[in-house]
């Protein structure tokens, strides 16, 4: 059921000077009005209140399976810091809304965070199109958001002060960390698949030069619709010649994707490559994904219990409520979105120290909160951060991570590399820092 | 009932949103203002579907051509409110002529599925142009270039008047058309186009405004929708958006001038209500849909008309 906090009472009334401002520079018959307060505005949250953080959740539509696993990490997250003593001594409280995957709706989810709902901020976004489209109305209410979606959207520059990836990495830092290992481990030659989406197209600006690099070359594109149902019709344009499959899907069709592929290359195939996104919340031992014994994936975390797993992996492993499988301790077929839900683990954690940095008490204090986020840099590895150590940069928003290549053995991925978080630096390409609130 | 009455309903009705804008709380107040631009996007398309009788499954294209047209301007050459509005508007009404012009030459089942189409090829040239048009992703509107006369328009009362300022006109307009002559030819081609013709009208030149005027309406949503919101994206293209105008206008009231809004309010609050009582909201709202269908099946306002006014516009 969805949870929908109502604003606190008291001090609920306040006056707009922006509205105030806008009515005089209309008609003068409306100018009159233009001193009239704004019902219903919220001042501050209490200082023993709870502190609300808006979860906009996908529910529904394209990113479904990502929102199960999403909220999952998130209550846990929760439960934890809350079992600390919360935040600077307040509980935390998740109000979850259903944006549908639908950027429309993920505006308008905002827009009751803000101002219905008197969340603090709004946190947990995965799909561009919908940080896309709701980022600017974040920047409109000034309500900090903090995003876990991977993509370049943040660090690129397209979105405003108030919209974060504190928590996880993005896809251009992914690829050019991995790139290394495929020209130098698997082959120079190298075909891509991914999907005719933003996500995809992420992949497809980003890897041919960080290929190119490592001295090889992306030799075919193929971009296959999201809502695609049948790929076979696609893998004829895969040139001879590869050396390497590339391949990075989205949606419920990424099952019939992997499978297909894998009927289609039948005994002798060419090394293949993928992001873990193809088969994530997808379990290994399916029938048809046999063929994926001796492929190679890149995983955010590790899926599975790795031998030499730290204690804080084991803990946040156990604490989200999954087994060494990566799949629900109650019921073993619901296998978790792993590599991508630690960015809500981890973003939770970075908004409590950055709270508890600013001396965070209410809405008040929200711009200070962005700048508390924004003079964070390194970030040590432990159970506030189980994925491994981050480097934030203040100024791009965004954050760097180690990053992991997992090889299918006998149904399980298993490390076989990590990439360091030198590997996954570039140049910057904003500076939000000096841009106004 | 005299015209007063339904003069005295509709300017009511642009009062009362008047007033919403002092006396709504913020949350409801930033709700009403997009109801009010998508409310002109279901105004459009009742002109065609409602009066004229043209079911349209594609007019997400022109929302999409008029987003587009004003967001592509202001993305690429930092075009003022003004000039990227206009070019918005333009784009939907060039597309609509050059749509109507190909799809008026079917009809029924055959102009649905034409306009679905047309409208789905709009949506795919939107993502596979992806470095102009950025693609499902979409792009952020500058904030720089959504000024108009000295306001930023992302300020909520700016954006609340301009979406009350637009509602009004969209409304006004269309109780005017719907009143005059031609309004008159597109109910009578609606009910019977080969009548129609045989009295004289021009039944291709007649639905062709009509569809233009629908298409111009409902890009200068979209482009209002990018203004307004700051963000186009090729969702809005895609064939739920062409859905959704259906959907309000028909359970509002097809073929009235209030139906259209009251549509899209119910229909906005009906899932924004119930997904704060469980997940399965599209559930309820699909029950409600359902039970609306059966016991009015005139929509909202077109019971009211059917059972008290019968001469409401």
């Amino acid at each position: 059921m969805t949870k929908l906090i109502l604003p606190a009472g008291e001090g609920a009334k306040l006056h707009s000077p922006g509205r105030r401002k806008a009515l005089k520079t209309l008609a003068a018959g409306v100018g009159a009005a233009a001193t009239m307060p704004l019902l219903g505005r919220y001042a501050s949250a209490q200082s023993t209140a709870p502190i609300r953080i808006g979860f906009q959740k996908h529910a529904t539509g394209i990113g479904a399976a990502y929102g199960r696993w999403y909220e999952r990490a998130t209550l846990a997250a929760v439960e934890k810091i809350n079992g600390e003593g919360g935040i600077n001594g307040r509980p935390v409280e998740i109000v979850t809304e259903d944006d549908g995957t639908d950027p429309k709706r993920g505006a308008e989810v905002l827009e009751k965070f803000a101002n219905q709902s008197n969340c603090d901020i709004a946190y947990g976004t995965l799909f561009s199109h919908v940080v896309m489209g709701s980022a600017p109305r974040a920047g409109e209410l000034k309500l900090p958001y903090f995003v876990v979606s991977e993509g370049h959207h943040v660090a690129s520059g397209a979105l405003n002060r108030w919209t974060l990836q504190p928590g996880i990495t993005d896809v251009k830092s992914q690829v050019q960390a991995m790139a290394p290992f495929i020209g130098d481990v698997l082959g120079k030659k190298v075909t891509m698949i991914f999907p005719d989406y933003a996500f995809g197209y992420d992949h497809r600006d980003n890897l041919p030069a960080a290929i190119a690099a490592a001295g090889g070359e992306v030799i075919e594109q193929i971009a296959i619709p999201p809502s695609e149902t049948s790929y076979t019709k696609y893998f004829p344009r895969i040139p001879r010649e590869t050396e390497v499959i590339y391949h990075v899907m989205i949606g419920p069709g990424v099952l019939t994707f992997v499978k297909e592929l894998g009927e289609f290359f039948g005994p002798s195939r060419p090394e293949i490559f993928g992001f873990v996104d193809s088969i994530e919340a997808t379990d290994l031992t399916s029938p048809g994904l046999e063929f994926l014994d001796g492929t190679y994936f890149w995983e955010g975390m590790p899926r599975y219990a790795q031998e030499d797993d730290t204690e804080f992996s084991t803990a946040y492993r156990a604490a989200v409520g999954c087994d060494e499988n990566g799949a629900s301790l109650a019921d073993p077929k619901d296998v978790a979105t792993y590599a991508h839900m630690y960015g809500c683990w981890e973003t939770l954690h970075i908004i409590k120290a950055g709270m508890e940095a600013c001396d965070y008490k209410g809405i008040e204090d929200r711009q200070a909160l962005i700048e508390a986020v924004e003079a964070m840099s390194d970030m040590p590895e432990g159970f506030d951060h189980p994925q491994g150590p981050k480097r934030f940069n203040g100024k791009t928003h965004q954050t760097f991570g180690q990053q992991y290549i997992s090889k299918v053995e006998g149904g399980k991925l298993v490390k076989v590399h990590t990439a360091a978080i030198d590997d996954t630096i570039y140049p910057d390409e904003v500076d939000y820092t000096s841009m106004s609130f | 009932m005299s015209a007063r009455y339904y003069w005295g309903l509709h300017l009511g009705l642009i009062a009362l949103l008047f007033a919403g804008h002092f006396v709504l709380p913020a949350y409801q107040h930033g709700n009403v203002a997009r109801i009010m631009v998508l409310a002109v996007y279901a105004m459009g398309y009742n002109i065609a579907f409602g009066y004229t009788g043209l079911l349209s499954l594609g007019h997400a294209m022109f929302f999409g051509a008029g987003m587009y047209g004003m967001g592509l301007l202001s993305y690429h050459f930092d075009a003022g409110a003004l000039p990227a509005m206009a070019a918005g508007i333009v784009a939907g009404a060039m597309l609509s002529l050059v749509v109507g012009l190909l799809a008026l030459r079917t009809a029924g089942v055959s102009f649905m599925i034409v306009t679905l189409m047309f409208s789905q090829a709009l949506a795919m040239t939107l993502v596979y142009f992806r470095d102009i048009t950025r693609g499902d992703e979409g792009f952020v509107i500058p904030s720089a270039t959504r000024r108009l006369w000295g306001m930023d328009l992302s300020d909520e009362a700016h954006r609340y008047l301009i979406a009350w300022g637009l509602f009004s006109i969209v409304l006004i307009f269309t109780l005017w058309l719907v009143r005059h002559r031609w309004g008159r030819v597109f109910v009578a081609l609606r009910e019977n186009e080969e009548r129609a013709s045989l009295l004289g009208y021009d039944a291709f030149r007649t639905k062709l405004g009509a569809l233009v005027i629908s298409g111009t309406i409902s890009a200068l949503s979209g482009a209002a929708y990018a203004l307004l919101f700051g963000y186009a994206g090729a969702t809005f293209a895609g064939v739920q958006y062409s859905i959704f105008p259906l959907l309000w206008v028909l359970l509002g009231g097809a073929g009235t001038v209030l139906g259209p809004f009251v549509g899209a309010l119910f229909m906005f609050y009906l899932i924004d209500l119930s997904s704060g009582v469980t997940d399965a909201y599209m559930l309820i709202a699909g029950v409600a849909l359902v039970l609306l269908t059966l016991f009015l099946p005139q929509g909202l306002v077109g019971e009211v008309k059917r059972r008290l006014w019968r001469d409401l516009p």
